[in-house]
């Protein structure tokens, strides 16, 4: 039998509730730290305890890190789910149980470990017995261990890190975990091909989910004001701010220079944050659709009265409760134009933990800039899955907080100013903070229609201008969004256009339609609405450009459409929405079931593509010796990242 | 040198100085008399407008914000929600007073949650509630402190019990609640120089008659019915922080009780009716129920807690405005990103 090394997936199917995270995370980080690169996903139902609940970790050598549709080895501890995770083994794939399950096994294609579980935490003197059953989550780690070969050092690792060195509960779990070592070495005869071994390709890497980098660059964005109101996947994001405030803006007088506030519920949420904004706080709100819903007629008034303020929606399925444990990219059409009357919304979307980082202080530099809602559109999959990344990096800019006068300002200009007075020509006026002490410094800030100097007016006239005006702030933005990143391939004739967390399992996707069709693709990620100038150039490199997304109407795909109408005929919907995280198997299959083969002489002329921003996988960049098939050696790279 | 002129306060300002700009609502709507007892009460109290932001919902009575103090920064945000506008932006300058000015529909129909957890926040606003029984910018609907069997002309008869805006105050841990009436200027202000000295939320409910819209003779919230059926509680007069007076501990018929408010400012309560103690939650609770047993409009300081901390204090801010902080104050140094990176596994 051939050994399959680092290249396969694993799903462990417990009930909700039962504490396998600890155990299920520890594998994630030991294989992380043996080199190799890993991605955990957390498929779980909308439930407290109970139901079951799968995991899925995915060892990939070649660095891919978007979910896969099969899985190779599957950890069966929940008799619930046993017969269908059973019926999940891929062929010749092994299954690995809890032999206190008495199911029957009629498959005789894979490999099949029983594991005595219960058997072993209970003849552990060291086990108090309320933490059996969670600590037997642990066997379960040290039978796969000796198994497919996870170095024992590195579980240390993982736990020393997970109970922050505390002795006591490592001790406990390392227990189980040599117990089940101990048993299986003994009982167990390997009898599958799948093997980890130790590589290098994680080296200085970090890992994290969207949500706690989200909220830390907040905080490194000068994040003053949060409130928020519980709603998954979101609440992890508002929980971070309060985890990393305390510790990153420690202050020698011990007082804060922050606030956060949970709110009633998502009205008053948003009404605070735009308050806040008001008022010259950076300002933000985390949520979901049904809250982001909520929010619609304050985010209308804030664009309107020309607040800056920061909503991250953690994009999640379904109205009401929907599939609120499942990821989507279904609120874009949404938010663009979130609001009532004309209204345009600048949209961020993060595809990585970096940029769920970075986003997370560069959206409070633009919402001031352009005084206006940002609304960032990160997912479920982002937000709330452990993801390996490059380190977080320090701004790389210094804060921006846009056109404010004080009183000294003031006292230059002899009061003289307009608060919607569009002195510079970019649309942008300039604003005061109450508390400003200058007898000129306070205007009236209302959603009824206003002139120049704030002040009341129903003229049609007036209006019509301002309304203009805000359009013309929206010109501005594309210069201080950021740029989408771009990934090439010389003799690309098609193109993939997506945002947000579909990256990896399209950088897979593409490396598929090259290695088993013989196409190339070129791939632009977008990252904010309004598009910049490098979508439009790029699209019209292309005769076919697949719009991939996780929805089921192609809101991306509508919305491209209207940006560039005379593009229309090029453009084909690759869209797709069940609530799982995006695979390479049906973004694969959605670009071959509408593509056409590209006539002899294409008569596109190909137009040097600017050089927009080129972003190395994560993988690559942690072992530049050796190449990826990712990335594959005909991939160029230009440009710097960055965004302005 | 001699004092400030008679005209000028000790601000510095003249009265002129608290006017904003002439009304738009209709000739004799309470709402006007209201405003114009804020430029009186601000002017005689010497507050610096630059030390005041004004909020408020959407209505008629929502506008008034325009009407006084137009040196102040001003919001009229959304209808219902000015609860949580107030809140945001008074984090941003934690020195700053709010006054902020609502009708019933206002706050006891779409903004019923937003009123009601502003009060247990215990923000540091003045919240008035102009309060006519209907709603007037829409042309005269029910709201839901309309008594029961009010009749309006395209609405029929109102079917259901009013909300008591006080009772809802009170109940959910409101510190300084009173009512009073358009039509009693001098008590207006009285309350609203009172509700200026206390840190915290302090509701007035101030029936304000639509005279548009609900202003039957027999109607609750009409200036007939008002003037025939004001109950005060006590007369109550506000005495500058610089004198001081000492008064007994209990109240008999015909005493005075002083109330101590956070700024060290004191109000003078003279119990007309009964051994009233506004500081005293159970008796403020049965005040406002037999009041409503008995169709009396009580009026006057109904209940004041000046121990509770307003939101702010709850924050453990720092000192300077968190609107004034800087990148030094705001953005961590360059060397935590290190630690953060070291924390991320
Ligand atoms: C979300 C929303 N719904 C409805 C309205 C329409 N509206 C404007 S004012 C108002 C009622 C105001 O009544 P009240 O607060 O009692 O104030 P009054 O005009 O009586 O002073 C309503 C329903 C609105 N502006 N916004
Ligand atoms: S309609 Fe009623 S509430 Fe509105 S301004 Fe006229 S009198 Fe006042």
């Amino acid at each position: 039998m051939n050994k399959v090394i680092n290249d396969f997936s694993i799903i462990v199917g417990t009930k909700n509730g039962s504490g396998s995270s600890t155990a299920n995370n520890t594998i994630l980080r030991a294989i992380f730290k043996m080199g190799i690169p890993v991605s955990g996903k957390n498929l779980f139902p909308s439930n407290i305890q109970g139901l079951p609940t799968w995991y899925t970790i995915r060892a990939s050598k070649d660095g891919y890190l978007g979910r896969r549709e099969t899985n190779e080895i599957v950890i069966a501890i929940n008799p619930d789910s046993f017969m269908r995770d059973l019926e999940s083994v891929a062929p010749g794939g092994a299954f690995y149980y809890a032999d206190n399950i008495k199911l029957p096994i009629s498959r005789t294609d894979i490999a099949i470990y029983p594991m005595p579980i219960k058997e072993l935490t209970k003849n552990d003197p060291n086990i108090p017995a309320d933490y059996r059953d969670l600590v037997g989550n642990m066997v379960y780690v040290g039978v796969l261990a000796q198994m497919i070969g996870i170095d024992v050092e590195k579980i240390q690792a993982a736990l020393d890190f997970h109970f922050k060195g505390k002795q006591k509960p490592i001790g406990m779990n390392m227990g189980a975990v040599h117990a089940g070592i101990e048993w299986a070495k003994a009982n167990l005869e390997k009898k599958d091909p799948y093997y980890l071994e130790h590589m290098d390709k994680t080296e200085g890497m970090i890992m994290a989910d969207g949500n706690t980098a989200a909220a830390i660059g907040s905080v490194f964005g000068g994040a003053q004001f949060v409130a928020w109101y519980p709603i998954t996947p979101a609440t992890s994001l508002a929980e971070a701010m309060n985890d990393y405030f305390p510790m990153l803006r420690k202050r020698e007088d011990g007082k804060h220079t922050y606030a956060v506030v949970q709110a009633e519920d998502e009205l008053a949420a948003i009404g605070m944050a735009v308050g806040a904004g008001w008022s010259g706080l950076r300002s933000m709100t985390s949520t979901s659709g049904p809250g982001l819903s909520l929010m619609t007629e304050f985010v209308g008034l804030a664009y309107y009265a020309e607040i800056p303020v920061v909503i991250w929606d953690i994009q999640r399925i379904g109205p009401s409760t929907g599939l609120p444990t499942r990821t989507s990219q279904a609120d874009l059409s949404f938010v663009v134009g979130m609001g009532h009357g004309d209204s345009d919304s600048i949209v961020l979307m993060p595809g990585d933990m970096n940029e769920c980082f970075e986003f997370g202080w560069r959206s409070f530099d633009i919402a001031e800039r352009i005084q206006t809602p940002v609304i960032v559109l990160s997912d479920l999959d982002m937000g709330m899955n452990q993801w390996m990344s490059k380190p977080f990096e320090y701004p790389t800019a210094p804060m921006d907080r846009g056109k404010v006068l004080f009183e000294k300002d003031l006292e230059e200009l002899k009061g003289n100013w307009g608060r919607y007075l569009d002195k510079d020509g970019d649309g942008i006026a300039y604003r005061t903070f109450p508390g400003n002490k200058h007898p000129m410094s306070s205007y009236f800030t209302r959603g009824t229609g206003h002139d120049e100097y704030a002040k009341y007016t129903e003229d049609g006239g007036m209006f019509h201008r301002n309304m203009m005006r805000l359009k013309k702030k929206f010109v501005t933005a594309k210069q201080y969004v950021p740029k989408p990143v771009t990934f090439l391939t010389p003799g690309a004739k098609i193109a993939i256009l997506a945002y947000g967390s579909t990256e990896s399992a399209i950088i897979e996707a593409r490396d598929l339609l090259v290695s088993q069709h013989g196409i190339k693709a070129d791939f632009m990620r977008v990252r904010a609405v309004p598009f910049t100038s490098e979508v439009d150039e790029f699209i019209r490199n292309y005769d076919q450009v697949f719009v991939v997304e996780m929805n089921r109407d192609g809101q991306l795909h509508q919305l491209i459409s209207l940006a560039y109408p005379d593009q229309v005929s090029k453009l084909k919907s690759v869209a797709f929405g069940d609530g799982m995280p995006a695979s390479a198997k049906w973004i694969l299959e959605g670009i071959l079931s509408q593509y056409t083969e590209p006539a002899k002489a294409s008569p596109v002329k190909k137009v040097a593509v600017k050089k927009a921003v080129v972003k190395k996988a994560a993988a690559k960049k942690a072992a530049p010796k050796k190449k990826t098939p990712a990335k594959t050696a005909k991939t160029t790279k230009s440009g710097k990242k960055g965004a302005k | 040198m001699a004092g400030a002129p008679a005209n000028l306060n000790l601000a510095g300002l003249s009265k002129n100085d608290y006017r904003g700009n002439p009304t738009t609502l209709c000739q004799g709507c309470g709402h006007n008399s209201i405003a114009n007892q804020i430029v009186a009460a601000m002017y005689e109290m010497n507050v610096v407008p630059e030390n005041v932001a004004k909020f408020s919902g959407i209505g008629c009575s929502s506008k008034s914000p325009t009407y006084f103090m137009s040196r102040s920064f001003g919001f009229n945000s959304l209808h219902g929600r000015m609860p949580s506008i107030a809140t945001g932006a008074l984090f941003g300058d934690h020195r700053l007073k709010g006054i902020g000015v609502s009708g019933d529909g206002d706050s006891a129909s779409i903004g019923m949650g937003q009123f009601k957890h502003v009060m247990r926040r215990n923000l540091n606003m003045i919240y008035i509630i102009e309060n006519n029984g209907v709603y007037g910018l829409t042309k005269g609907q029910f709201s839901a402190t309309a008594e029961r069997g009010l009749s309006l002309k395209k609405q029929g008869v109102n079917p259901y019990m009013p909300v008591d805006i006080c009772m809802e105050a009170l109940v959910s841990s409101a510190t300084f609640i009173a009512r009073s009436f358009a039509g009693n200027p001098k008590q207006v202000k009285e309350l609203l120089k009172a509700a200026f000295a206390h840190r915290g939320i302090a509701v007035l409910d101030i029936i304000s008659p639509c005279v548009t819209f609900n202003n039957q003779d027999n109607a609750y919230h009409s200036y007939a019915w008002g003037k025939d059926h004001e109950e005060p509680l006590h007369d109550i007069t506000y005495i500058a922080p610089r004198s001081e007076i000492i008064l007994e501990e209990e109240m008999k018929d015909g005493e005075v009780r002083e109330v101590a408010m956070h700024d060290g400012s004191t109000i003078i309560l003279k119990n007309l009716e009964q051994d009233y103690n506004p500081t005293d939650r159970f008796q403020a609770l049965r005040v406002l129920e037999e009041a409503h047993q008995n169709n009396w409009l009580a009026t006057g300081l109904i209940y004041v807690n000046p121990e509770k901390p307003a939101l702010a204090d709850t924050y453990n801010l720092v000192d300077t405005p968190l609107n004034r902080l800087t990148d030094v104050d705001l953005r961590p140094a360059p060397e935590m990103i290190e630690k953060i990176n070291a924390l991320m596994f």
